[in-house]
Formats: C-alpha cells, sequence, structure tokens
C-alpha cells in the first residue's frame, strides 16, 4: 500500500464524511481598524484532535485562537463548538482553557494555589480540588514543588505549571499558545512528547499556535497553514510536507526547490513541464495542471541525487556545477547551479562512512529525480 | 569607573553633605540644648522632650494631622488608583488627553493656587473651613502622586495574568480583587506612604483651607517660630526626623531584603 510519509496512528476524523466537527469557525472574519487580523476563515477541528495552527507573526494565527478562547469577538462570522454558538459567552463561561506564552502565573500564589484558582471559582468542594490538585500535580511531576512561587521555578517548570492549571478544569478544549517558545532547544524536543502523551492521556482537544514548522509537525494531527489571516492548507504534518498545495505552502515548510515552467505535454496523470530555459521536467500524479498552465514543479533535497554522471536510468537529470557542500554529519547538502543559473539544493543521507566517487566544489554534477518525487504546483 | 578619592572628590561630597544636612544636624543637637536660649549651648538635656508631652496645643495638632494625613491618604489612595486603571486600561476614550493632564497637573500647581482656588470654592459653597475641609483640600493634591506611583506600576503589569483568571472561570471584578490588586499592592502602598507624608509636611495648603480647631503641626509650629523658636520645637522636629529616617530606613532594608531572597531562589531555581 502507498502512502504519504510515514503513519501515525488510525485516527483520521476528518476522512469520515459522518463525522461532526467539534470546533467550527463557519467564515469569521476580524477586523483592528482597518487591519484585517482574520479574513472570512472557514476550519473545522474534530474531538480529540490535536490540532495545530502554523504561520509566521501577523498571520492571524493567535487572533483565531483568542476569538477561542473569548478574549476577542468575531467581526462577523460564528464560531461553533460542541454544537454551541459561542457568540456573546465571556470568556469566564467558556468551556475552554488557554496556556499562555508568558504562562501568566499568578506570581502572589503558590504552585498548588495556581493549580487551584480555576477549580475555586467552579466553587468545588475543598476536599475534591485538593484531590484534583494533586492528581494535577502527579501529572505534571511537581509533587516537590507545591508550595514554591512561581519565581522559585526554572522555566521548564513554569511550563508544567502552566500546563498543570490550563487542564485541571478538564476543559473541552485545551488551547496552547506558543507552549514551548520559552524552552531551551533541548528541554523542547522533551516537552513536545510529552504534551502528546498528556493530550493521549487526557483525550482532550489540543489546538497549538506555533511558528515553529518542527513542532507542529512533530505534534499536531493536522496542521493548518496560515498566512495573511486565511488559512493556505489544512492536512496531515505528511501532506503539507509531501503534497503541499501551493507555492507558499511548499516554501513555508521546510526546504523546496521550485522550477518554474509551462505544461508542455499531458497524457493520463502524467505531464512534461519545460522550464523557463528548456529544462524538460516528467512527473507522475501531476494532480489538475491542463496543458499550457503556467506551474511549478516543487521537489523536496533529500529526493534529489546527485552524481559525477548522468544516471543510466533516470528519467530526469539536469547537469550543472557544484556550487556549494555543506557536511552535516548524517547528511550532506549540497548546492548545484544548474546550466541555466537555477540554484538546487539537494540533501544525501550519509549511509557510507566512505564515499568512492567524492564530488567536490566545481565538479561537474548530474541532478536527478523520480517522475514521482515532487509535486505540480498550480497556485 | 574611577573609583580613587581625589582631594577634589572628598572636598566636593563633604560640602555637599554639609549643605544638605547641617541645619538638620544642629536643630538635633539644640533640641538636648539644656538652655532656653536657640542659639547658647547650655549643656545635655532632655528636659523640651518632656515638656513637649505636656504641651497640648502642639499634641493636639499632632492628632489632628494624623487623622488627616491618614484619611486623606486612604481616600486619595483609592481615588488616585481608580485614575491610574482608567488611564492605563481605557486608552481610547474620548478626552484622554484632557483627562491625564488634569490628574498630573496638580503635581507641578504651585501650593499656593492650589490652596487659594479650594479656600474660594470652600467659601463659595458655604463650607464652614476645619477638619474637613483640610482633609478634602489634602486629598485633593495627594492624589495625583498616588496616580502616578500606581499608573508606573500599571504600564508594566502583564495584563495575559487578567485574562488568564478569566479564562479560569474568574467574572471580571473578581479577578480585579484576586489577581490585579494583589499583584499591583506593593505600589499602591507606596503610593499611600507618599500620600501621607505630603500630608503630613503639608503647611501652604493647610493653612489656606483650614479652620479655627483644626491647626496641623506644621501649621502649629509655624506659627510659634514666629513667636520665637523654643527648643520644644526643636524637640519636635527631631521626633518627626526620627519617625521619617526610621520609616525610610525600614522600607528600604524590606524592600533590599525581598529583593536578595527573589534573586536568591530564582538562582536556586535555574540550578534546578
Amino acid at each position: 500500500m502507498k502512502s504519504l510519509g510515514s503513519i501515525r496512528r488510525a485516527f483520521a476524523p476528518w476522512n469520515d464524511p459522518g463525522a461532526k466537527p467539534y470546533i467550527h469557525f463557519d467564515k469569521v472574519t476580524k477586523k483592528f481598524g482597518d487591519f484585517t487580523a482574520v479574513n472570512d476563515l472557514s476550519l473545522a477541528v474534530y474531538e480529540r484532535e490535536f490540532f495545530a495552527l502554523l504561520g509566521a507573526s501577523g498571520c492571524g494565527k493567535s487572533t483565531l485562537l483568542r476569538m477561542l478562547a473569548g478574549f476577542e469577538e468575531p467581526t462577523s462570522g460564528r464560531i461553533m463548538l460542541d454544537g454551541q454558538d459561542l457568540a456573546g459567552i465571556p470568556p469566564y463561561r467558556r468551556p475552554v482553557n488557554m496556556m499562555f506564552q508568558s504562562y501568566a502565573l499568578f506570581p502572589h500564589m503558590s504552585v498548588e494555589k495556581n493549580i487551584a484558582f480555576g477549580l475555586k471559582q467552579e466553587g468545588m468542594p475543598k476536599a475534591e480540588i485538593d484531590k484534583r490538585v494533586a492528581e494535577m500535580l502527579k501529572l505534571v511531576k511537581l509533587e516537590p514543588f507545591a508550595k514554591r512561587k512561581p519565581h522559585q521555578l526554572s522555566g521548564g517548570q513554569r511550563q508544567r505549571v502552566a500546563l498543570a492549571r490550563s487542564v485541571a478544569k478538564r476543559p473541552k478544549v485545551l488551547l496552547l499558545d506558543e507552549p514551548l517558545g520559552a524552552l531551551d532547544k533541548k528541554l523542547r524536543e522533551e516537552t513536545q512528547f510529552e504534551l502528546m502523551d498528556l493530550q493521549q492521556e487526557l483525550g482532550l482537544t489540543f489546538v497549538v499556535v506555533t511558528h515553529d514548522q518542527e513542532e507542529a509537525m512533530t505534534m499536531a494531527d493536522r496542521i493548518a497553514i496560515m498566512d495573511k489571516g486565511q488559512v493556505m492548507q489544512v492536512a496531515t504534518p505528511a501532506e503539507v510536507y509531501e503534497a503541499p498545495a501551493s507555492r507558499f505552502v511548499a516554501n513555508f515548510v521546510g526546504n523546496v526547490n521550485m522550477f518554474e515552467g509551462k505544461v508542455a505535454e499531458r497524457s493520463g496523470s502524467s505531464v512534461r513541464i519545460t522550464g523557463g530555459t528548456g529544462a524538460q521536467i516528467m512527473v507522475e500524479n501531476a494532480g489538475e495542471a491542463a496543458k499550457d498552465a503556467d506551474v511549478a514543479f516543487a521537489i523536496r533535497p533529500e529526493k534529489i541525487r546527485v552524481s559525477s554522471k548522468r544516471p543510466a536510468d533516470a528519467v530526469n537529470a539536469l547537469q550543472g556545477e557544484v556550487y556549494d557542500i555543506a557536511y552535516l554529519g548524517d547528511m550532506t547538502v549540497y548546492h548545484v547551479r544548474l546550466d541555466d543559473g537555477q540554484m538546487v539544493r539537494a540533501a544525501t543521507m550519509n549511509a557510507t562512512r566512505v564515499v568512492d566517487d567524492p564530488l567536490t566544489w566545481d565538479d561537474k554534477a548530474w541532478i536527478s529525480f523520480r517522475p514521482d518525487a515532487g509535486v505540480v504546483l498550480t497556485q | 569607573m574611577n573609583s580613587t578619592w581625589s582631594r577634589f572628590n572628598i572636598t566636593a561630597v563633604t560640602l555637599g553633605l554639609a549643605f544638605l544636612y547641617l541645619p538638620i544636624v544642629l536643630l538635633v543637637i539644640f533640641s538636648f540644648n539644656a538652655s532656653k536660649l536657640v542659639t547658647v549651648w547650655g549643656g545635655f538635656s532632655t528636659k523640651w522632650y518632656v515638656s513637649l508631652f505636656h504641651n497640648q496645643g502642639l499634641m493636639d495638632a499632632a492628632w489632628v494631622t494624623i487623622r488627616v494625613g491618614l484619611i486623606s491618604a486612604s481616600v486619595a489612595t483609592v481615588l488616585g488608583t481608580l485614575g491610574a486603571l482608567a488611564l492605563t486600561r481605557y486608552t481610547r476614550f474620548r478626552g484622554r488627553m484632557l483627562f491625564s493632564g488634569m490628574i498630573f497637573a496638580p503635581l507641578v500647581m504651585p501650593d499656593v493656587i492650589t490652596g487659594l482656588s479650594l479656600l474660594l470654592l470652600f467659601v463659595a459653597v458655604g463650607l464652614d473651613r476645619g477638619f474637613y475641609t483640610v482633609t478634602l483640600a489634602h486629598i485633593t493634591f495627594t492624589m495625583c502622586f498616588v496616580a502616578v506611583v500606581v499608573q508606573s506600576r500599571l504600564v508594566t503589569f502583564d495584563r495575559s495574568l487578567e485574562e488568564a483568571a478569566m479564562d479560569l472561570g474568574a467574572p471580571p471584578v473578581r479577578t480585579f480583587f484576586q489577581i490585579t490588586l494583589p499583584v499591583i499592592a506593593p505600589a499602591i502602598i507606596s503610593g499611600w506612604m507618599l500620600a501621607f507624608t505630603l500630608s503630613l509636611d503639608d503647611l501652604v495648603v493647610a493653612s489656606f483651607t483650614s479652620g479655627p480647631g483644626a491647626t496641623t503641626l506644621p501649621m502649629k509650629i509655624y506659627s510659634q517660630v514666629r513667636l520665637g523658636v523654643t527648643p520644644e520645637i526643636n524637640a519636635a522636629c527631631t521626633i518627626l526626623i526620627g519617625i521619617v529616617t526610621a520609616s525610610v530606613i525600614a522600607a528600604s532594608i524590606v524592600n533590599k531584603r525581598r529583593e536578595v531572597q527573589r534573586l536568591r531562589d530564582e538562582q536556586a531555581a535555574q540550578r534546578g
């Protein structure tokens, strides 16, 4: 069976036409004065999904999250949660909780008081609050720190307090605003997996806002790529990477080589693309692209082979010259300047310690790739 | 930075400190003077302190001052805090510039003008001058100082704390009392102390707005000095200096300790 990327788990309600969206943004627009932060956006998130909003700063992803939390009201459109219209419901009556980027821990309260704060607002009996707080402390492994104040904790510990506080009320949806932004790289990687485990364990719906694509790819079931207040693509991490919907998405997620050209010939699902200077590229499963359409052929660096001679079996091969080499240990990245001047980035896994026919700077080289290695983009 | 003590530096520091503190040191020394003549040293004595406490007029004035200070500082703190909140939270209402200007103008308004205008107002509305008019006047002119102190704290206040509280189910009013107020409490307390101190040593505004039976300590001292300085006044002033110095030192020690403790905690937390 063929599949895009690696398979995670059999959880895909978005492919089930009968599944009801849990959170539904319906043609939502949000304007701040003349500035349109979110523009006629529709989006569906399913129950128990780990959903990521990915985009550069100012793309409207945080505004979307704040509208869900109730800190902003949409200028037009509706937001539905579990069948209920959220319009006019203040933040303190919404069944969602948020983990803030700054953590927003109450500085004058101890760790356990911070965690208990939301439960107290509900009027939960004291014995039950104590039980729940103990449970939460155990969950985030902070039992010895219950009596400490936030300023007596390290960054990672503060992050876990913020997390415990926001899940203590068992919200229908947990919103996370750049949850790992303030942590250093190593801690961030550990915490990503902790967050995923936690989501599985509690069975909650998570919506996370991030500008870090690696973070989104690691954690999320699906990613919405946003730009200028609109959703560019909603798909699983593998689809976003292997089958981007547009030039923007292809460029935004990971590294990509882009060949601009025209569809010269189409037969079945295969097309032949002619580049600006006459380079010919054969592509299988080329999607909708019609004959004579202006298209871009996008291919990821690791799907390109670099060799000193033209491989005999290659369908697509272009000649150039090695411009730069970066040896990264696990892989080597070649920058090859093609004869028409275009720069191509190719990454080769260093599967062996010794290389027979090493390429070096300024060598003539061929890049080659399979006809199904890239995608044709019309947008 | 050059930290050596050149002769020039030493001279400058000595002269500067003498300029600031010589009058006060003289006052303190002469409060222990046995002689009744203010400028002639007649040996050490504490008798003026004893007689001070038997001077009913001075004691009454001190009591009035303290009551005016407590009431006006407390009311000014509430009003000033509300003003500061309005200024930092509602940044886009009509006439905000005018409002902030009107709150801060009394900071630079000469006391004479504040006092005179208040006097005219009290006369115009037919309010009998006395304890309450002084208190009202002090509320008016100390409120803006509180607003400045509290506002500077509110500007750096992390609004996401309030959002977090609301997100966790606390309605706005509860959020204010459980989160905002405790976090900005230190600024409110220093605002109160500033207002209290200002009220304590105000002479000009009090002179304009006070009436019979509501003489404050500064007014009493001033009027007695016009009849001739007595060592009793020196003693009263020395006590005042003592109280102010002690509270300033205490406040800074507490602050410093807290700061050091906080730093230590943070370092310990970073080490894990």
